[in-house]
């Protein structure tokens, strides 16, 4: 599978990456390189094999439904690049 | 001889011995590790913090409350979150984070009286096998070859780690381990670290690369230490849904150095074409040495070795797609400056662009791709089931009788900065050819230092495991460690 232009245009955006569109062939070109040398999955036979889910076959803990945390918001919002009257701030998301 | 040069046991044994202190000990590592700045291996250091946990590791000791790491000066790899101290993976989009929580890891360590000298230096969020994509630069091999200055690479990701303890700037360091990011450092530059089995060490608090692969674990100048400092770091945590609620074991306990009878398997598919002669003849040194221990040895197969890294290579960057959508602007780290009119998606996307490295874009984008609609099941799921045949693979040779596998650790000696800058991606990836399938299969792995080659770089051995058998594995490594009685130091140059 070679990835073209428009392809490598799409993943970039749907990584929420930009890239400059000059950038766009060369990254194309990257990107198919390393599935190519993904294609080699294809010879191997996988049939009637699950997809792995956990490496350590584990039953997922549970615990109580109870509020353990909370209550920082300064700490929470510490490290907000902007952080606004106990919010985080972003630019105007609804015209 | 320099208190900073001590293995973590001959130290606590002085500590506890009341020798020497641990303030003593903090202030020879931190002259070692402003003496070793050329190395860029420690890039935010900590004096403050180090000095004060010192101080309460040495009335600890007074007061004969003295566990193993108590007052033993570490270096932390920057993937670690620790609280107050910059935490930034190695990457600019979290240039100014400052966490307000302290990792599991690190929590615990400092619960044992260890202290931290400061961050190290490691590739960006984890993603590379040679330092060199870290945002403060390359961290540097204290190893040269013969008559030749050419600046090394000390492996990565953790390449800080294993430059620091190398060139002992500290006692020991913790790493991180995705797809052989302990083994193939520490074996580039000449000590040991071992990844442990998957679960066993708490990821709370450690920036997640690919979250069904990532352990962390130590690295260290011996095994010995590499027992001590697990046994600190390991254990159940709440925090994290997939940590094994199974007991620790005393590792130092199992170090016997007796595998008389236990069965050594020795993968053929781990001859590689264009393998260096000497990467095959420390191996069958190797296997000497075990098999003059008294081990049985055997050749195995493990058919689907082959796949390991084409299944890596999709698995890895599916999950740090997913979780490094976390980088966004909005609650750590960087945000691009935006121009007149831009929005939320401008705001992501400069950001992002702004913020990863060439590296990890690639990996986010070959991620993204390989979950996108379409392509999952041709890619993700496909690789998902080659991963459990990897696993399954390695059940039969255990189920067989095999105690643990005897492997190169990397394909080659460390490696020039720079060499290979014009390469292909997936030419360094095959840097990982020898440690990834140990992660896909969530075993436990070690490399040991075993010799050198004819330039005088440090090659080493790995050792796989039986999963939750740390403590066997440490063992097996033990015996390879006094057999081989490496005890080379790198030449002073920094």
């Amino acid at each position: 599978m070679s990835i073209d232009t428009a392809t490598a245009r799409k993943v970039a955006h749907l990584a929420r990456i930009a890239v400059r569109e000059e950038e766009l062939p060369g990254l194309a070109r990257e990107l198919s390189g390393i599935l190519s040398f993904m294609e080699q999955l294809n010879e191997v036979d996988v049939t009637g094999v699950e997809p792995m889910v956990s490496v350590t076959p584990m039953r997922l803990k549970r615990r109580a439904d109870v509020v353990t945390d909370g209550n920082m918001p300064e700490k929470i919002l510490s490290n907000a690049p902007d952080a606004r009257e106990g919010f985080f701030a972003v630019p105007k998301v609804v015209e | 001889m320099s208190l900073n040069t001590l293995t973590i046991a001959a130290a606590r044994d002085a500590l506890r011995k009341g020798e020497t202190t641990a303030v003593e000990l903090t202030m020879a590592c931190m002259a070692a590790m402003d003496a070793g700045d050329d190395l860029n291996a420690f890039v935010h250091k900590t004096p403050d913090i180090a000095l004060a946990q010192a101080r309460a590791a040495d009335q600890r000791i007074r007061a004969g409350d003295a566990p193993a790491m108590c007052g033993i000066p570490l270096g932390i790899k920057d993937l670690f979150c620790t609280r107050g101290v910059p935490s930034q993976a190695a990457s600019n989009i979290l240039r100014g984070f400052r966490p307000e929580y302290e990792s599991t890891v690190t929590q615990q360590l400092f619960d044992a009286g260890a202290v931290m000298l400061g961050k190290l230096n490691m590739d960006e969020f984890a993603m590379g096998s040679s330092n060199e994509t870290s945002c403060y630069g390359n961290a540097v091999n204290p190893w040269r070859r013969g008559n030749d200055d050419t600046a090394l690479t000390p492996g990565g990701s953790s390449g800080g780690s294993a430059a620091a303890v190398a060139a002992d700037l500290c006692l020991g360091a913790t790493g991180t381990d995705t797809g052989g990011s302990i083994r193939q450092p520490a074996a580039f530059s000449g000590i040991v670290g071992i990844k442990p089995t998957y679960g066993r060490v708490s990821r709370w608090g450690i920036v997640a690369f690919a979250s069904s692969l990532d352990q962390a674990g130590p690295m260290t100048k011996s095994v010995r230490d590499a027992a001590i400092m697990l046994g600190a770091m390991a254990g159940h945590d709440p925090k994290d849904s997939t940590s094994a609620d199974i007991p620790v074991p005393d590792f130092e306990a199992a170090l016997t150095g007796d595998i008389r009878g236990r069965v050594i398997g020795i993968p053929r598919e781990y001859r590689m074409d264009g393998m260096p002669d000497e990467i095959e003849a420390l191996w069958q040194q190797g296997i000497a040495m075990m098999r003059d221990a008294g081990a049985v040895i055997r050749d195995i197969s493990l058919p689907h070795t082959k796949y390991a890294l084409p299944a890596y290579y999709v698995v890895a960057p599916a999950e740090a797609s997913s979780n490094l959508a976390r980088y966004d602007g909005v609650r750590y780290g960087h945000r691009a400056k935006l121009a007149q009119g831009d929005g939320i998606t401008e705001m992501y996307e400069k950001t992002r662009a702004e913020g990863f490295g060439k590296e990890v874009q690639r990996r986010v984008m070959i991620g993204t791709y390989v979950l996108s609609a379409g392509f999952y099941d041709a890619y993700y799921n496909r690789a998902r089931k080659v991963r459990a045949l990897i696993k399954r693979d390695f059940e039969t040779v255990f189920a067989e009788g095999v105690d643990a596998i005897l492997t190169p650790a990397t394909p080659s000696a460390a490696f020039g900065l720079g060499e290979m800058a014009n390469a292909d991606p997936v030419e360094m990836y095959l840097n990982d050819v020898f440690t990834v399938t140990v992660n896909l299969a969530g075993l436990p792995g070690i490399a040991v230092p075993a010799g050198l080659d004819r330039q005088g770089l440090p090659l080493g051995l790995q050792l796989i495991g039986r999963p939750w058998e740390e403590g066997d594995l440490l063992n097996h490594a033990y015996v390879l460690e006094q057999a081989a009685g490496f005890v080379h130091k790198p030449a002073k140059w920094w």
